[in-house]
């Protein structure tokens, strides 16, 4: 618990960092500045609320989010993921500790920069879609446009090929109540995209829709992100849907950042209890790689295997050869290490939970 | 065992003195002041003047095709359209016209001037706790204080006439937009605001762009209660001497005339109604995006 772990995986090396949350405190109540001396002498969120009567949402947090990366952020309810990510876009004012964006401080800005940034740089999805309901389909796509300045008419012509990217094309002058609420978040994901801005706050985006939508709605994001990359921070509840889209997760519970890596870590090295009951019942098979379980070498025998090949997919492949064992290779085609049949195989069974407690009630 | 029986009151003298003192102080102010308060009110009067020797000179097949337009703009229904023809028709038949087109200049401009100052008034109270909790007590006693009380020093100041009778029927009527306007700001949802924010709208954009387009219905309903609550107050009115539906109702009560009592009432009761309907369709079709369904 007391060292969190830090990502090992390659994305985390190489990708430049384009928020840098530090020292990130949030305590909500009449006088947070003395309640967060508690914090720090040792109080937990319980007894910060037993005791002085003030709500720990966030505790330390330090956060390097990746550019053109999906930043998952995920825990329960009340785990302060919410308040974290408004943190970014400065929907809610620190206790004390620092946004950094591009090298310059969020939380330090004038009135006037934080609205630049949040109608140039920054835009959001909200769980609730939060559409304005007297404007139409069209106009909500705009709206980011709008409030940049640029005329209802030509904001809606700019906004009009986000429409159709999110596949509503037809449904500019229906209201919102008239949709679904899959489509309504299209509607949602439209008007963030339309304005260009560099990073997408997603807060539980998917979470309100049925989960055949919400799959579908995890496509089209990854789909848009193999082409837009922007900078996304997405917030969820979901460990599947962190797993599937996150290049990068943090977990928090209790206002604190219990784990952070990509989620191969997560899952081959769940920091505490906490988190290896949270991902026992995950498909490992189909989350973890290749890459994760190979061994580096220069040749090997055997079927030629991609290094970002799921597990389950990879055990095929090794089942039908002779040697148990394969090859795997990187992008171009060269060899880069070997994978052995028993190592997957011990990579994809439930690890030994003897000894292990169960997680709390 | 006095001290049970009899309250202990403030000695004759005293409250004598008392109530004296406040009437001179008024008599005073009023002296000082009134004739530039009536200055101040000189372009409302020219204002009402004019429309309603507007209402009342214009050929009236004319009035009532336009009042008819303005029914379809505002309620889109044949069925309100007709009625409100037969309507004016059978009041003007009974010779009610030129008093139906005086009572309709006064509430049109007491409407007026209740919204212009009603909505900014129920903006600010949205905008702060402080401005609401001094502004509530005032809007009870307004809607509360029997007319003939705030008559008094209406009277005082600017004699009678049709400014006073216009502004005792503003402060009976301004209440419930400001109200409403008050509550409809503050139920638009929070999380639309927060995108609003979220996509860097600044004061004015949240306030033209989604607080009042999601207020209107609650702002609408207000605009309507406060027309239904001017026409309550042309009787009143009346008696301070704006002419009108009112004035005939007064001489009926005088003088026991029940037909012309009944008649002048039920056309006052015939605005209302024509008013309210037109209003409550425009305001229902406001909030046609709510519902999912045809408006596509």
């Amino acid at each position: 618990m007391d060292d969190v772990y830090k990502p090992t995986g390659m994305v985390a090396i190489m990708a430049k960092i384009k928020i840098k949350i530090e020292n990130l405190y949030k305590i909500f109540g009449d006088s947070p500045t003395t309640a967060i001396q508690h914090v720090r002498d040792g109080a937990t969120k319980q007894s910060l609320l037993d005791h002085y009567g003030h709500v720990l949402g966030l505790k330390d947090i330090n956060l390097d989010i990746p550019e053109k990366k999906i930043q998952v952020v995920m825990g329960l309810s009340g785990s302060g993921k919410s308040t974290l990510i408004r943190h970014i876009n400065r929907l809610i004012e620190p206790t004390e500790g620092q946004v950094v964006v591009d090298g310059e401080d969020v939380l330090a800005m004038s009135q006037d920069d934080l609205r630049d940034f949040r109608r140039h740089k920054s835009s959001m999805v909200f769980q609730k879609f939060a559409l304005l309901p007297h404007r139409t389909v069209a106009q909500n796509a705009a709206y980011g446009l709008t409030i940049q300045g640029i005329s209802e008419g030509d904001a809606q012509d700019r906004a009009q090929r986000w429409i159709d990217r999110v596949g509503l094309g037809g449904f500019e002058n229906h209201f919102p109540a008239q949709l679904s609420g899959g489509m309504q978040q299209r509607v949602g994901l439209a008007r963030a995209l339309a304005t260009d801005a560099e990073i997408l706050l997603m807060d539980e985006a998917f979470s309100a829709l049925d989960p055949l939508i919400r799959t579908d709605m995890q496509d089209i994001l990854l789909d848009l992100q193999s082409e837009l990359h922007k900078t996304i921070v997405f917030i969820t509840h979901d460990l599947d849907e962190a797993l599937r889209i996150g290049d990068q997760i943090a977990i928090l519970r209790d206002g604190e950042s219990i784990q952070q890596g990509d989620p191969q870590d997560i899952i081959l090295r769940p920091a505490d209890d906490y988190i290896s009951d949270f991902i026992k019942d995950i498909n490992r098979g189909r989350v973890l790689k290749v890459r994760s379980v190979m061994t580096n070498a220069k040749r090997a025998a055997g079927p030629k295997l991609s290094m970002d090949m799921a597990l389950e997919d990879a055990l095929q492949a090794l089942a039908s050869s002779s040697k148990g064992s394969g090859a795997v290779v990187d992008g171009s085609g060269k060899t880069v290490g070997k994978i052995e049949m028993k190592a997957a195989i011990t990579a994809i069974a439930r690890p030994d939970r003897s000894g292990v407690t169960p997680r709390y009630k | 065992m006095e001290f049970f029986t009899e309250f202990p009151e403030m000695g004759r003298q005293d409250l004598r003195d008392f109530k004296k003192g406040i009437d001179a102080s008024f008599r005073e102010f009023s002296r000082t002041y009134g004739e530039g308060i009536e200055n101040f009110f000189e372009p409302l009067l020219w204002f009402l003047v004019w429309l309603e020797k507007l209402l009342i000179n214009a050929p009236w097949p004319i009035v009532i095709i336009i009042i008819c337009v303005l029914a379809w703009l505002g309620s889109r229904s044949w069925k309100i359209v007709f009625g409100t023809a037969v309507a004016f028709l059978v009041i003007g038949y009974f010779g009610m016209w030129e008093d139906t087109m005086s009572t309709l200049a006064i509430i049109s401009v007491a409407t007026l001037l209740c919204i212009i100052l009603g909505i900014p008034l129920g903006v600010l109270m949205a905008r702060s706790l402080r401005v609401q909790s001094a502004v509530t007590p005032v809007l009870d006693i307004m809607q509360t204080i029997p007319s003939f009380v705030y008559l008094i020093p209406v009277v005082m100041l600017l004699g009678i006439g049709k400014v006073p009778g216009l502004i005792a029927v503003c402060i009976y009527a301004i209440p419930p937009i400001v109200r409403l306007t008050n509550l409809g700001i503050r139920l638009v949802d929070k999380e639309v605001l927060e995108a609003a924010d979220a996509f860097g709208a600044d004061y004015k954009q949240r306030l033209f762009g989604v607080q009042i387009p999601l207020a209107l219905p609650n702002i609408f309903a207000g605009v309507n209660q406060t027309i239904m609550m001017s026409l309550a107050m042309v009787v009143i009115a009346s008696m301070i001497g704006v002419k009108g539906l009112g004035l005939p109702v007064l001489r009926a009560i005088s003088n026991q005339y029940l037909a012309l009592g009944l008649l002048n009432g039920l056309a006052i009761v015939t605005l209302a109604i024509i008013f309210d309907r037109v209003s409550q369709e425009y305001g229902r079709r406001l909030q046609a995006h709510r519902h999912g369904g045809d408006n596509g």
